[in-house]
């Protein structure tokens, strides 16, 4: 994709905002459609475009897969902390209500990280198999 | 009137499309079209004001498969070699399948009946309660992520678990081989030199 220019540029300008609409329907997700599964996908196209046009290595470069393995672990540890969390303060498992003095803020609370951790458990999976397919030799 | 239309316009570009995914030979044109039919069905979702799925169907469906799918052509090659046997069997039950499907929906309540099973069991609670309970105007993101937070939990494992089968399936492969090729020959030469001590 070297001398596709047209595509290039497009791509280096459209990049920044796929990422800031993936930040964006993250954490709206509690007042709009949208939420940690869609915007870990949006995410991941941002990554997977900027491989697609740039080369694979580039893209290994701006997200090592050492790192991209590792979080799809931690966004899934981090929701299923977050029921422990709910276990610790002496309520049931992913209760977010004692997570907060305000119920209704503990609940808002838990809704944000077990998001956050659905974001990234599926961005890193989406980039790893896209990794994996995308520089498997025939 | 006007959704009634263009259900019937969704519906009749997704049987050509699905029709047209059967009979193209090229995997290219195949892949496009599968993710046409994915857009297809999140306009259909839309039209049944479910936007948080119809997001989902385009984002997953539309986008991250076909371009996945594309990846996977670059391995296999880009046609299908025409099939050996009689297609007259799966046509069979591909048919009889379907027609039991309809059949079935027949027994189903109409489309936003609020006197279906499933808008008088916890639907009414969600509704009225959630706003207090759980301080959200959106209430499927209040549903998936503090009333069925088990759900959501079991789907992303789900996830995870597909990465992680990817990972063992194709990814790593040099690295294993070395580790293998590497550890035996440490191991041989440990035990070379304990007999030789003793």
């Amino acid at each position: 994709m070297r001398h596709h220019r047209v595509l290039r540029i497009i791509s280096k300008l459209l990049i920044p905002f796929i990422m800031l609409f993936a930040l964006y329907v993250q954490f709206h997700g509690d007042f709009g459609p949208g939420g940690g599964f869609q915007a870990g996908v949006i995410m991941a196209s941002a990554f997977i475009l900027y491989g697609l046009i740039f080369g694979l290595e580039n893209a290994r470069k701006v997200a090592p897969p050492a790192v991209v393995t590792k979080l799809v672990a931690a966004g899934l540890l981090l929701y299923a902390g977050t029921g422990y969390m709910g276990l610790f303060k002496g309520a049931n498992y992913l209760d977010y209500d004692v997570l907060s003095k305000d119920p209704v803020a503990g609940q808002h609370l838990g809704i944000l990280i077990i998001e956050f951790g659905v974001g990234t458990t599926v961005a890193a999976s989406m980039i790893t198999i896209f990794f994996l397919f995308a520089g498997r030799d025939r | 009137m006007i959704i009634t239309l263009i259900d019937i316009a969704l519906l009749t570009f997704m049987g050509a499309t699905a029709i047209a995914i059967l009979r193209l030979r090229s995997l290219f044109a195949v892949v496009m079209l599968s993710g046409i039919y994915s857009l297809l069905a999140a306009s259909m979702f839309v039209a049944l004001d479910a936007v948080d799925v119809a997001f989902t169907e385009a984002a997953v469906g539309a986008g991250i498969s076909t371009v996945l799918m594309i990846a996977v052509l670059a391995l296999t090659g880009e046609r299908e070699r025409a099939p050996g046997h009689s297609r007259w069997l799966p046509m069979a039950v591909v048919v009889l399948t379907g027609a039991a499907l309809i059949y079935a929906t027949f027994d189903m309540p109409a489309f936003g009946d609020a006197n279906a099973p499933a808008n008088l069991h916890v639907a009414p609670r969600y509704l009225n309660e959630s706003f207090a309970e759980v301080g959200l105007p959106n209430v499927v993101t209040s549903v998936l992520a503090s009333y069925r937070g088990y759900d959501t939990l079991g789907e992303v494992t789900v996830i995870f678990t597909a990465a992680v089968a990817v990972m063992l399936l194709i990814g790593g492969r040099k690295g294993d081989d070395a580790g293998i090729k590497n550890e035996p020959a440490d191991d041989d030469a440990d035990s070379n030199d304990g007999e030789g001590t003793a």
